[in-house]
């Protein structure tokens, strides 16, 4: 928990705020039940078993509702009929919220360039983390989360005080 | 359309969409429900949210590459969805005969080892959904074990694209039969841990006993295959009506059950995986050596290091990698059964190196939308148990 | 007859079905059904025109003919005219017998719907408009089932480019012209 300072106002009270307020992030994120496809079936593996357990970084709850989660892994292909149900998701998600665009076809449209397929999650909604795969080995996830969270402790513009501010 | 109309008729019905992103749809379905108090009258689902384009993105690549969009359709189980198409195709070339017997021995466990791990899925978030929290766990916990030896044999955990249309891509890796071995060692005993806690518990029984029942003649009208057919009384089977990869020298029985109801859908799976075991242990005692690959360089690549020291097969190399090799002109329809079903594939060329036409028939996508006709008279509340009956895999539905 | 292994029954059951139910057919319904030689899979398999489809279906049923297996769309764009097909299988159950029925119509024809018949044929045929443009007299409720609902076009006709809308988009910076294909056939044909 170093003082580092994340905006210029502030002083020594406000920094140390902001850091907590890190710390506490960061070890409390909730992942929203967002699978699409194949790699929902690898992201289900890291809440259910002692190999990949999320819940050793907080992760254990993953919510269904969005207005209780805080981040939106989105594993799978997202189709054009699903774009305005990902974006009123995303919308009902409180700040602050990230996006993990786990796998080739969140990404980046993977395997498929044609016209039923978005090519890429980030043409619809800003994305924080991809991770690439398909399908990303659960190992693969929990390094992009550890990744998340070191953002987040250190210097992610939507973490800490900004919130509040 | 015809829900406003029935709403006018009856104005104290109400309309509930559960939505796409849902937490108990296993997937992303849609089902507007017609609601009479908790009483469902009348349910219909909306699909397409998956939507891949896999049948179009198939024309564009050649025979061998259609293999790795094909695996990510029923994303479950890719080895059925891979070696369904692969004997479509082997068909259509008319090399049926001509793969070796270790590839097909190979084909077979590695199917029945994917049969058990799609099983394991369906019954893990199954009986989760019930209310059961232990099985997701138990269940995810032993599939890892399966796709321990998939990650040795093929290099990924799923969607390996290992079978070949001439065999298999490279040959099995050395300690095979000991994972496999170890693999059926723990798994009976942990299925049978699986069944203790559903089957006979109250609370599964008072759940599902009778809960959406379908008889023969609606199963074979709704075009049901698989566990929903075979839970009327009829012992459809692909393996054994219209055997493939040998399966014609296995000694298995196919589970039956008269009743049609949810209670029978998760009986017969724990009964189909204890025959999978069987089968896989009698192809594992009789895996034979040699090639894993035709002989055939016209449609398989030589091996590499033939391929540094004689010109025909730096050709053949060649050739293939660029353009692939001709399928005869010609329509051939091959089912499977894959765990959800009789997984068709209904394959048209027109000589060239890519396919014309690769039409999947879904087995899931048949379950779903037989949902609006066992769902009507059941309440709200049996609904999530009832669409995990089905056991539907929305990349097959959709594709 | 459990002394025939299971590929001389399924064998046997197709030889039949070609021996006997094809030419039932063919006399039941002269000029409007026709045989076609057999291809790899060795399922016999008839032309049948579309109005005549609903009937020999029907017909199919009452001889033992229960399951139909599925509905299938092909577009033969530009090899023949009329360009699509619509491809039913039909099984008999608990026998093997199976016989495909192909109905040949180009945009412009309407083919009846099975779905009275066959619950099934409901989604399917549903798929089949969705991705072909066919459209089924008859259907109640022919809605895109696949695609969004304001799709425009019918992805799985030949002659729809791969990238959908993207594709007809022309460019500022034609960004996917200098991409790397690595695949080579033949040169691209028109509409490609």
């Amino acid at each position: 928990m170093s003082g580092e300072v994340v905006r210029g106002d502030g002083g020594f009270i406000t920094t140390t705020v902001d850091s907590f307020l890190r710390w506490a992030q960061a070890n409390s994120i909730w992942p929203l039940t967002f699978g699409l496809a194949c790699c929902a079936i690898e992201m289900m593996n890291l809440p259910s078993g002692p190999q990949y357990d999320i819940a050793q970084w907080g992760s254990e709850a993953f919510r269904s509702s969005p207005r209780q989660a805080d981040l939106m892994i989105v594993s799978g292909r997202l189709s054009n009929k699903m774009v305005p149900v990902i974006q009123q998701v995303y919308q009902q998600m409180p700040e602050p919220k990230w996006v993990v665009a786990m796998g080739a076809c969140a990404s980046s449209g993977g395997v498929f360039d044609n016209y039923a397929i978005v090519q890429g999650v980030d043409k619809v909604i800003p994305v924080d983390i991809y991770v690439p795969g398909c399908p990303p080995s659960p190992d693969a996830v929990i390094y992009a989360i550890q990744k998340l969270r070191e953002r987040i402790r250190k210097n992610d513009p939507k973490g800490g005080l900004a919130v509040y501010g | 359309m015809a829900l406003k109309e029935q709403q006018q008729e009856k104005k104290d019905h109400m309309i509930l969409s559960v939505g796409p992103h849902h937490p108990a749809t296993h997937g992303v379905l849609r089902v507007v429900l017609e609601l009479d108090g908790e009483t469902i009258v009348s349910a219909q689902p909306e699909t397409g949210f998956l939507h891949t384009g896999i049948e179009k993105q198939a024309e564009q690549l050649t025979w061998q590459q259609a293999i790795t969009v094909i695996d990510r359709m029923d994303y479950v189980s890719s080895f059925t969805n891979n070696c369904g198409y692969v004997l479509a195709v082997e068909k259509a070339l008319g090399i049926t005969d001509r793969i070796p017997p270790r590839a097909t021995v190979a084909r077979v466990i590695l199917m029945e080892l994917q049969r058990i791990a799609s099983h394991l899925i369906f019954l893990g978030t199954g009986i989760f959904d019930l209310g059961g929290m232990a099985a997701i766990f138990w269940a995810f916990s032993l599939r890892d074990r399966i796709l321990d030896i998939f990650e040795a044999v093929g290099g990924v955990r799923f969607h390996t694209s290992y079978i070949r249309i001439g065999g298999l891509a490279k040959d099995l890796p050395e300690n095979f039969k000991e994972m496999v071995e170890e693999f059926l060692k723990l798994a009976p005993g942990r299925i049978e841990e699986l069944r203790d806690i559903s089957l006979e518990n109250p609370i599964f029984k008072s759940r599902t006993k009778g809960i959406a029942k379908m008889t023969y003649e609606q199963a074979l009208a709704l075009g049901q295959t698989g566990h929903m057919i075979r839970t009327t009384g009829s012992d459809y089977d692909v393996r054994k009506y219209y055997p493939y990869c040998g399966y014609e020298n296995y000694d298995f029985k196919v589970p039956v059950y008269q009743d049609g109801d949810l209670w029978s859908r998760f009986a017969i799976r724990f009964e189909e995986i204890f025959e999978s075991l069987k089968i896989i242990r009698q192809a594992l005692d009789n895996l034979p050596d040699g090639p894993w690959l035709i002989d055939d360089r016209k449609l398989v690549l030589p091996p590499k290091a033939e391929v540094k020291e004689s010109m025909e097969a730096l050709i053949h190399h060649f050739k293939l990698v660029q353009y692939g090799f001709d399928v005869p002109a010609g329509e051939v329809y091959q089912c499977i059964e894959s765990p959800k079903g009789e997984l068709g594939f209904y394959v048209v060329s027109d000589g060239r190196n890519k396919p014309m036409r690769v039409r999947v028939r879904p087995p899931c996508f048949y379950s779903i939308y037989s949902l609006s006709e066992i769902l009507k008279g059941h309440m709200v509340s049996d609904l999530v148990a009832v669409i995990a009956g089905c056991d539907p895999i929305f990349g097959e539905v959709d594709r | 007859m459990a002394d025939l292994n299971p590929h001389e029954r399924v064998q046997q059951a197709l030889q039949r079905v070609a021996a006997e139910v094809v030419p039932d057919l063919l006399e039941a319904f002269p000029g409007q059904v026709e045989e076609i030689p057999l291809t790899a899979d060795r399922i016999p398999q008839v032309f049948v025109t579309p109005d005549a489809l609903e009937t020999v279906a029907l017909w199919l049923k009452g001889k033992g003919f229960v399951q139909l297996v599925d509905v299938a769309g092909v577009d033969y764009w530009p090899h023949r005219e009329p360009r699509f097909e619509v491809v039913y299988h039909f099984r008999e159950l608990p026998n093997l017998g199976m016989i495909r029925l192909r109905v040949r119509c180009s945009e412009q024809d309407q083919v009846p719907s099975l779905s009275r018949i066959w619950g099934m044929a409901n989604p399917a045929e549903r798929e089949v408009y969705d991705q072909f443009g066919i459209i089924f007299k008859g259907h109640p409720n022919l809605k895109r089932i696949l695609n969004p609902d304001d799709f425009e076009g019918h992805p799985l006709r030949r002659d729809y480019p791969i990238r959908g809308p993207r594709d007809l988009i022309k460019l500022a910076m034609p960004a996917d012209e200098g991409r790397y294909r690595p695949f080579v056939s033949e040169p691209p044909e028109e509409g490609k």
